[in-house]
This record gives C-alpha cells, sequence and structure tokens, in this order.
C-alpha cells in the first residue's frame, strides 16, 4: 500500500461526497454555488445526493466500482501480509477498467433531454435527464485513471514507473476526449439527416451540393472552380512561394556576411506575432481598391487596378507574407544540417562552387524543402483569417465551413462534410511528411563538431537569394508601415489626416465619479484574450513537454500510435476543431458553451504539438544516463522531472510558452465559434470590426497586440537569461 | 549497506520485441564480492546491469536482491547505486549537491544527509572540491564523484558500466585499483560491465563471461584463464590458437599430433580421440634441436612485429596453418622467412 491508494481514494471520496457532479452555472472558482443546501440542489449535488436524493438512479453505474475499491482497500490494509495486500495491487486496474467504462456508458445513457435508449424508458422515473460533467464526474474519473496506471504499473508496464503511467494514460484521456472525440463526432454529422438519421445518401447527397470538385472553370469559364480545387491550388502555390522565400533567407543568414543579417531574422519573426488577418488588412490598405499604391499608380500612370486584391492573389500574397517564417525556420535547420565537409569533398574531387551546390548541398537539403513546402501547404489551408478578409469570390475550404454554419441558415451537415474535405487534404499531407519526408532525412545532427566550416555561396545563388530576398524584406517592411500609419490615420484614402481617433475608441479610459472606467472597446476582449492565453500557456507548455519526455525516454507498447495521436492535433486545421467544438460540448455529457474553459481548452489541445516537439529536440540532445542517474538514486519519475529535467531543458519550455501565448493571441479559425458575450477574444473581435469596415480601430487595435506580444517575448526571454553555462565566474 | 547484499539472477530473459537479448541466465552473486560481466559488444552484459538496476524489467525470469524478488520493482523502488559510462553527473548542480541527491530522495535530515556526502567525497578524495560543478572537473575527478554519489546512498549492490571508457590508458590502471581499494574497504557487493578482459582479470573477485546472451562460464580470472570450459571463453580471455588435431596414447605417455607431427606431450586424463586445442601465444618458445629434448616442431617465421617488451610473431607451420607467439625473451628477433623449431609449454594449452 503505498501513498498512491491513498490519493486515489481521497480524490474519489472528494468527488462523491462533496463536489458538484454536474456542471454549475457561473464560475466554478468563485464558488458560488457553494450555498448552504448544496448538497441537495440538483444543480450543485454530489453524486451521492444526486443518486438517492434527486433519483438519478443511473449514477449507481460508476459508484459501484470505487465502492468495491474503498472496501477491498480497507480490507487490505489490515493486514500487514504483503501477499494479502498484492490482491489489490492486482484488482485495481479492474477497479479502475470498470470505473471508467461505467462512467462513460452512464453519460451516454442519460443526456439532457432525457434518456437516450427507448428500453430505459420503464426502468427509470419518468422525466430522467442529466447536466453536462462537473468537478465531480472529473475528479472521479481522475481517480479511476490513477487505479488504472498503478495497476499497470504494478505489472511492469512502463518499467514499472508508477508517474510515468499515470501521465501517459491521463494523456491519452485527454486526447481522446478533447480531439478525437470531437473530431470524429463532426465527422459523423456528415452522415446524418436531422430526424432521418445516418446515411451515406445524406453525405453523398452533400458532396453533390456543394460545388467541391467542378472543373468547370478556367480563363473563360463561367463558373468558378471547386472550392477543393482552388482550396488545393491556393495551398500548393503558398507552399511554393513560402519555401523558395525561405530558402533564400535561409541562405542568406547561414551562408553568407550579409550585413542586414540581424534585421532579416527580425523580419522574418515579425509575421509570426502578427495576427494573421492584419497582413490581408493592410495588404488592403496598400493594394486594395482605394489603396495607397492603387491611388499613387492612378495618379501618375493613370492605370486602373480594381479590386484584382480581392481573391487568389491577395490571398497568396498575404499568406505568403504571414507563412514564409515558418519555412525560414525550418530550412535555417536543414540548411545549417548539410555537413560543411560534404561540400569540401566535392570541392576537392574538383566540382565548383555551383556545382557543388546543386548536385551536393541541394540535394541534401531536398528532405527539407518537402518538409518547408508541407508546412507551408498545411497552413495555407487552415488559415481562415486571411480568407475571410480577402477572399472575395475565391472559394476556399476554410471560409466555406465558416459560413455553413455562421451563415443564414446554419448547416452542420454541410459544415462537416467539408471539414471530412479539408482533414483528407491535410492529413494526407501530414502521412506523406512522416512516411516519405520523414524517412529520407539525410542531414542527422551528432552532436559532434564536424569541422570545417561553410564556404561562400555561389555567386548566383548568392544573386538569386538576394534578388528575391531583399525586394521582399522592403515589401514586408512597408506592409508593416501601413499597419502602424493606419492606426493613425482618420479614414484611410479619403482624409488621410493624423488622428488618435481608433486608439481612443479602442484603449479609452475615462474617470467617472473619481474611479477609473476602461470604456475603449478592446479593454474587454484584450482582458479575456490575455487572462484565457495565460492560463493556457503553461498548461500547453507542460502537457507538451511531459508528452515529449514520455515519447522520447519511456518504452511502452503503442508509443507510435500514441506520437501519431498527438502529434495529428497540428495536422487538424483550427477551423475543424473550432467547429467540432461547438458542436461536441454543447450538451450532456460535457457541455462548455459560453465558457472560458472551452476556449482554453481549445488553445491547449491545439498548440500542444509544438510543446511535444520542442520536448523532443531538447530531450534528444539530454543524456539517457542523467534520468537514470537520478531514478537508481531513488528520485520518482517525478522528481527527476522536476529536479533533473526541467531546469535543463528550460529554454524549450520557455520557447514552447511563448508559442502557445502568441498562437493563442493570434489564432483566429479555432475560436471564432467558440467566443461568447462574457468571453470575447481579440481576434474574433477584430474579424468583427473588419466586417463592419471600421478598419481604423481594427489596425490599432491590432498593433496594440503586436506590441503585447512583442513586450511579452522580451520579457520572458529576460526572465530566463542566456543559456546557463554551470561555471563560476572566473576571478 | 544490509548483511546480505547478494544478487541473484533466475531464468531471466529479456526481448526487445523479437530479439532475445538475454536468453535465460541464472547466476549468483555473493554478499560483498565484486564481480565482472565480460563480453563483446552486443552480448547482453550492459542488459544484464541494467536489470539489476531496474532500468530495465526481465522479460520472464526473476532477479532477487539481498533476498527479495525485485522483478518488477521500478529503479527508483530498489536500494541500487550505478557508475554510468558517461558518469551522468547533473550539470546544473555543484558535486555537493550531485551527491546529496540520492539522499534528498529518502528524507534524510538536512545536517545528517551534508554529514554523510562529506564523508563519502572524503571517502573518494574530493572535498576540497565540493562547490565546483561537473563541468569544471577533469575526467578521473568527474567519475570519482559519480562514486561518490552512488556509494552516498549505501546501496545493497553498486553497479559499474563501463566506468573506465572515458579515461586515458594510464589512468585507466590506476582508477581500477582505487575502485578495487574501494570496493573492499566499504565492502558491498558489486557488478562490473567491461568488455576488457584485462580490466576484468585485474579486479574481480569472479567473471561472468557472456557471449550472444548466454553464459559462456563463470570462474574465477586465474580460472577461466587456466581451464576454460568451451572455445569462446578459450580465445576472448587472453588470446589462442585454434589447433584441431588427435591425442594419441601408448603405455607411457600421450602425445598431441597433428598430421603425423608430434606438438606437445599430453598430462591430462583425457582419452585418446579428436580435440580442439587451444594454445596460449606465450605458450610457445624456440628452441635449438640440440640442446632440448621437449618435443618440438619446424615453423617458418612470415612476419614479426618488434615492441621493446616483447616480439610478437606470425608463424607458419608444415601443416599449413598459422601460429601467432608471443617471445618475451630477450633474444634477437627471428628475420622473416628463417627457419626454426618451436616447443610448446603444456601448462599453456587446454583441451576443450
Amino acid at each position: 500500500m503505498n501513498q498512491f491508494h491513498r490519493n486515489t481514494l481521497i480524490f474519489g471520496l472528494v468527488a462523491i461526497l462533496l463536489m458538484p457532479w454536474y456542471r454549475v452555472d457561473g464560475n466554478f472558482w468563485t464558488f458560488q454555488w457553494l450555498a448552504f443546501n448544496f448538497f441537495l440542489i440538483e444543480e450543485s449535488a454530489p453524486l451521492i445526493s444526486q443518486l438517492f436524493h434527486l433519483e438519478k438512479y443511473w449514477l449507481i453505474l460508476p459508484l459501484v466500482p470505487f465502492v468495491l475499491y474503498t472496501f477491498d482497500y480497507m480490507a487490505s490494509t489490515k493486514f500487514s501480509d504483503s501477499i494479502k495486500q498484492q490482491g489489490l495491487l492486482n484488482r485495481q486496474l479492474y477497479y479502475g477498467l470498470a470505473g471508467l467504462s461505467f462512467t462513460l456508458i452512464q453519460a451516454f445513457l442519460v443526456g439532457d433531454f432525457g434518456v437516450n435508449f427507448d428500453w430505459l424508458v420503464s426502468l427509470l422515473p419518468e422525466d430522467s435527464y442529466q447536466f453536462g460533467a462537473g468537478a465531480g464526474t472529473l475528479l472521479l474519473v481522475i481517480s479511476f485513471l490513477f487505479m488504472i496506471a498503478n495497476g499497470l504499473a504494478y505489472r511492469g508496464f512502463m518499467k514499472g514507473d508508477i508517474f510515468a503511467t499515470s501521465c501517459l494514460i491521463l494523456i491519452i484521456f485527454l486526447v481522446v476526449v478533447f480531439v478525437a472525440f470531437p473530431v470524429l463526432n463532426i465527422l459523423i454529422r456528415a452522415f446524418l439527416i436531422e430526424d432521418a438519421g445516418y446515411s451515406f445518401q445524406a453525405f453523398f447527397d452533400r458532396f453533390a451540393i456543394v460545388n467541391l470538385w467542378g472543373l468547370d472553370c478556367g480563363p473563360n469559364a463561367s463558373s468558378i472552380c471547386g472550392v477543393a480545387w482552388s482550396t488545393l491550388f491556393l495551398a500548393i502555390m503558398t507552399g511554393i512561394s513560402t519555401t523558395l522565400l525561405g530558402l533564400a533567407f535561409a541562405l542568406i543568414v547561414t551562408r553568407t556576411n550579409f550585413i542586414g543579417k540581424k534585421f532579416l531574422s527580425f523580419f522574418s519573426i515579425l509575421p509570426m506575432i502578427t495576427p494573421p488577418f492584419v497582413v490581408g488588412m493592410a495588404l488592403i490598405l496598400l493594394l486594395g481598391a482605394s489603396g495607397t499604391f492603387t491611388e499613387w499608380l492612378n495618379a501618375f500612370f493613370e492605370v486602373e487596378l480594381g479590386g484584382w486584391i480581392y481573391g487568389f492573389w491577395g490571398l497568396w500574397l498575404a499568406q505568403t507574407l504571414s507563412y514564409t517564417p515558418i519555412a525560414f525556420l525550418v530550412l535555417i535547420g536543414v540548411v545549417e544540417g548539410v555537413s560543411p565537409s560534404m561540400e569540401e569533398a566535392s570541392q576537392t574531387l574538383g566540382a565548383s562552387p555551383t556545382k557543388t551546390f546543386f548536385t551536393i548541398s541541394l540535394p541534401l537539403m531536398r528532405p527539407g524543402l518537402a518538409n518547408a513546402f508541407l508546412l507551408g501547404f498545411i497552413e495555407s489551408m487552415a488559415d481562415l483569417g486571411n480568407a475571410l478578409v480577402l477572399g472575395g469570390d475565391y472559394q476556399v475550404l476554410s471560409a466555406q465551413i465558416f459560413f455553413a454554419i455562421a451563415g443564414a441558415s446554419a448547416d452542420d451537415g454541410k459544415a462537416a462534410t467539408l471539414a471530412i474535405v479539408l482533414l483528407i487534404f491535410t492529413l494526407t499531407t501530414f502521412f506523406i511528411q512522416k512516411r516519405w519526408v520523414g524517412k529520407t532525412n539525410y542531414t542527422t545532427v551528432t552532436g559532434k563538431g564536424d569541422g570545417g566550416s561553410y564556404g561562400p555561396l555561389p555567386k548566383l545563388v548568392k544573386f538569386l537569394s538576394l534578388g528575391t530576398a531583399l525586394p521582399w524584406v522592403a515589401f514586408t517592411f512597408t506592409v508593416y508601415v501601413m499597419i502602424l500609419l493606419g492606426g493613425f490615420v482618420e479614414t484611410w484614402g479619403v482624409d488621410n489626416s493624423f488622428s488618435l481617433t481608433h486608439y481612443a475608441e479602442a484603449f479609452r479610459i475615462e474617470f467617472v465619479n473619481n474611479s477609473m472606467m476602461a470604456s475603449g472597446v478592446a479593454w474587454d476582449s484584450l482582458f479575456t484574450t490575455l487572462l484565457l492565453a495565460i492560463i493556457a500557456m503553461p498548461l500547453t507548455s507542460f502537457l507538451g513537454l511531459l508528452t515529449g519526455y514520455l515519447l522520447s525516454r519511456v518504452d511502452f507498447p503503442g508509443k507510435a500510435y500514441f506520437e501519431f495521436g498527438t502529434m495529428l492535433s497540428f495536422a487538424i486545421p483550427g477551423i475543424v476543431i473550432g467547429v467540432s467544438y461547438v458542436i461536441a460540448f454543447n450538451q450532456a455529457p460535457i457541455d462548455l458553451t459560453y465558457t472560458g474553459m472551452i476556449i482554453v481548452l481549445c488553445f491547449v489541445f491545439r498548440n500542444m504539438s509544438v510543446g511535444v516537439r520542442s520536448g523532443i529536440a531538447s530531450l534528444s540532445q539530454l543524456d539517457k544516463g542523467l534520468d537514470e542517474a537520478s531514478i537508481t538514486l531513488g528520485a520518482t519519475g517525478f522528481t527527476t522531472l522536476r529536479r533533473i529535467i526541467f531546469p535543463l531543458i528550460k529554454q524549450a519550455i520557455v520557447s514552447s510558452m511563448i508559442y502557445s501565448f502568441i498562437r493563442s493571441i493570434t489564432s483566429v479559425s479555432a475560436v471564432i465559434f467558440l467566443v461568447s458575450a462574457d468571453y470575447n477574444l481579440s481576434s474574433a473581435y477584430i474579424i468583427g470590426l473588419v466586417e463592419s469596415n471600421r478598419f481604423g480601430v481594427a489596425i490599432a487595435y491590432a498593433t496594440a497586440l503586436i506590441v503585447i506580444m512583442s513586450v511579452a517575448i522580451l520579457l520572458m526571454k529576460l526572465l530566463i537569461g542566456d543559456r546557463k553555462v554551470f561555471l563560476r565566474a572566473q576571478k | 549497506m544490509s548483511q546480505n547484499s547478494s544478487v541473484i539472477f533466475k531464468n531471466v530473459v529479456k526481448a526487445f520485441g523479437d530479439t532475445q537479448v538475454v536468453k535465460s541466465i541464472n547466476f549468483q552473486v555473493d554478499s560483498g564480492k565484486l564481480v565482472t560481466l565480460l563480453g563483446p559488444s552486443g552480448c547482453g552484459k550492459t542488459t544484464t546491469l541494467r536489470m539489476i538496476a531496474g532500468l530495465e524489467l526481465p522479460t520472464s525470469g526473476e532477479i532477487y536482491i539481498s533476498g527479495k524478488d525485485v522483478s518488477k520493482v521500478s529503479a527508483s523502488g530498489r536500494n541500487v547505486g550505478m557508475v554510468f559510462q558517461s558518469y551522468a553527473l547533473f550539470p546544473h548542480m555543484t558535486v555537493l549537491q550531485n551527491v546529496c541527491y540520492g539522499l534528498s530522495n529518502h528524507k534524510s535530515k538536512k545536517l545528517e544527509m551534508l554529514e554523510k556526502a562529506e564523508k563519502a567525497l572524503a571517502t573518494v578524495g574530493l572535498s576540497h572540491l565540493k562547490e565546483r560543478f561537473p563541468s569544471e572537473l577533469s575526467g578521473g575527478q568527474q567519475q570519482r564523484v559519480a562514486i561518490a554519489r552512488s556509494i552516498v546512498i549505501q546501496p545493497d549492490v553498486l553497479l559499474f558500466d563501463e566506468p573506465l571508457s572515458n579515461l586515458d590508458a594510464k589512468l585507466r590502471r590506476q582508477v581500477r585499483q582505487d575502485i578495487r581499494d574501494l570496493q573492499q574497504e566499504i565492502g558491498v557487493t558489486a557488478i562490473y560491465v567491461t568488455h576488457d578482459q584485462e580490466e576484468a582479470l585485474a579486479i574481480s573477485d569472479d567473471i561472468i563471461v557472456m557471449n550472444d546472451g548466454n553464459i559462456s562460464q563463470i570462474g574465477s580470472p586465474e580460472n577461466l584463464y587456466k581451464r576454460p570450459t568451451n572455445a569462446f571463453v578459450a580465445q576472448f580471455i587472453g588470446d589462442a590458437n585454434k589447433l584441431t588435431g588427435e591425442l594419441v596414447k601408448d603405455e607411457n605417455d600421450s602425445l598431441f599430433k597433428i598430421a603425423e607431427q608430434s606438438i606437445f606431450a599430453y598430462q591430462g586424463n583425457k582419452p585418446a580421440g579428436k580435440y580442439d586445442v587451444f594454445i596460449r601465444p606465450n605458450a610457445l618458445k624456440f628452441v635449438s634441436t640440440e640442446s632440448t629434448s621437449d618435443i618440438c616442431f619446424p615453423v617458418t617465421v612470415k612476419k614479426s612485429v618488434y615492441l621493446g617488451s616483447h616480439t610478437e610473431y606470425q608463424l607458419s607451420t608444415s601443416w599449413g596453418e598459422s601460429l601467432f607467439m608471443i617471445d618475451y625473451s630477450f633474444d634477437e628477433p627471428l628475420a622473416n622467412q628463417s627457419e626454426a623449431f618451436v616447443s610448446i609449454d603444456a601448462r599453456g594449452v587446454s583441451i576443450v
């Protein structure tokens, strides 16, 4: 018997006897539900009273395994004899499994509006129903998960490490509940017709109605291309352009002594902290029908450009601006991964620098290039912000899903059908990346210095790189100047006088009766955004790094599937996650509508994969002997993580926190359906401003967000300082 | 250290996927002994060591430490100290913090903890460096910190995973003696993994020779060298020339012959028949036919390598096989292609 059993027992007892079994209205943490009679009110009663006092008899299901466990525990503690105690150690796995499955079964037996199966009607009291799960349900489930983990560890699973096993079981449970369940749930919707049940016919009908695969388009055709084709075409173009630009930047930064290198790196980071649609807005200000550049061309050359920016060209431009940095960051590693000794070998064999570049260096980078392309491809597919702002008549899947739900006639089925098509695209890409690119990686980092230094780039390549990168930087620069200026101009293109009205409207603070009042329109959503992003930040980072730890340090059966499952969330477009959350979590058993929690959960599971990656990457540079040494010195897995591993991968922790924070603030597609009156988010609010043509305020707000994120990054970098070298200062 | 800190393996198998790395091994290490697991790389010796530490759990079979079945106990639940090949010192902790780490996991009192740590550091002679970070120490010093860190928790068993492989050749001799002395001093049961037979011979009470996941032979260093029970051990421990021939007996002595050529006189009690014999290179000796009554046979020097303390020869025999010989005498080395006679000292011969 160990402390673990006691904790399991306490968790379960608190869940059953004290915690509200169902979701309470309002914020749980304000404890407003804790009225004197909370035990008896349906809203806040714990399981025990829901079952006996409120006649929800199906709740006997989760109670039975727990009661059996409790009796078994009491009985076993009476024996000092370890043989008798082993009985419980052995059986706890079955209590846990039974408890977990019974909890799930009862959750699906009875819903918000009554029983879900006809045969139950006669068994249960009339008018039986239940709400979404609450704190009590959660704690009891955790208690069951602990039983399962402890039972497995006792059987030697994961080398008998209770901590690692518990983490694994918990993460699997969370990923299943918050990624697999909602996504599968929405996919099934594509086959459902209200009141008629599920059928393939429903799916194929929808498939046919939506113009998905139409090819009756082209320069001379009258109709528009199928949504699937246009999405695919845009994604391929964006993938190509971001990869080429990213390569040019990476070559310049790593292989030349170009003076503006630092400046280039900075510019490549900037778009990452820019909410995606902001780039689109700036493009409109610059190149739109009444944009600066358009007017300028008109005035000097009498060229009429019109609204070309709304559609494919604008989208392509905006996405290339937004996603080139990702390609750049991937390719820097790739370019540096090509060992200089390979190039030196080629040159000693008589090849010219140009020949070396094209026959040795470039082929070695091929997997990396493919990787960068696929990332740009996936990002483009998932992009909703720019599609909403700049899309015009050019239809892409993400925007179509958005309109299917947000449009005049909300159509779950249509959204689900489109989501399936989008998922097929991104998952196929993800598979290709894993299977093909992942396995043909030539550039392996051994950790040993390879010696040699990079030769200069061949003239031709250098010329090409600078020739594409520099104009692009100039363009990016102009776009950001637009963003900065946009907030300070009365009405863009009409009245270009300096004005602070937009900032005032967004961030006004008034003093009414000596008390401060934040009456600017942005404050509300800004505070909510920062609060939720900050709550999600450590959770995302911790969950991601923990998963990374399990993947890189512990062996267990089914590891490959586990890795695949956690990485999958990266390949699921935000809009699909967002829609699936709305549909899955708006009724019993899990009802999170209009809460901040649903947004935090969405942030966490959307951004977790980055934590996983950075965790794996930094752990692979850490001697495995360190954890083993710690464990042989009697430390538990948790102590090892806290005292050895975390201090040594501090940098990865901070960078994954920064990333989580930024992604939370800039995400649009995933959260646009999750915001509510109480919990509105900046990005959704700004999109609203754009849709009502209040560009000035929107840009002012977005600029403020960029500044806030930059400050946050700086603060966190300062907080951890440079990599500690573990040397005392030289005296 | 508990009174009886023995280690027992019973039919232990370890498989990774379909490959059996350790194939049902049995052995016992008695309390207070230093036993070496010796074998070529990939023989399963490190996996065996890691199973004692609990870093791997056996696929089947039982492991007992101090009489307790620990087959399914995780590493942190066993009281075992381990010195890693890479030392695995925690880079963000000072020497003292490294040594205290294990104690802090066992809920010791702070003062008591420091006292024990200081004592362990004094044992390895590093008290003056306790405030340093590992990166500020030499390889030999890092190793001693690793040892101090693992003995301070008073383990039932102390494990060494090729601890000398990161040290230069000169230091190795010194450190292996230090390890042996320390083990004797504190009387801990120790298990030591190496692929270097000289190291194993130098420090062990007993050696467990492993090959391809099996135990080839267990015995004292002298026993293994002089009385190998199989071809693998004979050739792995010290070099040996393998020859196949016939044992022929007449009324007073028995001779080992190859292709009618008498090689040496045999004193043991094996019956006549065909055998493989293993001959140590230093059991061969050049003789002149006039001055010796020993059995000898003619050879041709194919190649000689002069190495100061000794000379290595590659010899070819009349029956076509070649022999490897080491000559420790002060005689002038023989030139290539010269003809000579050699005799064999039967003490350097084992028949398997």
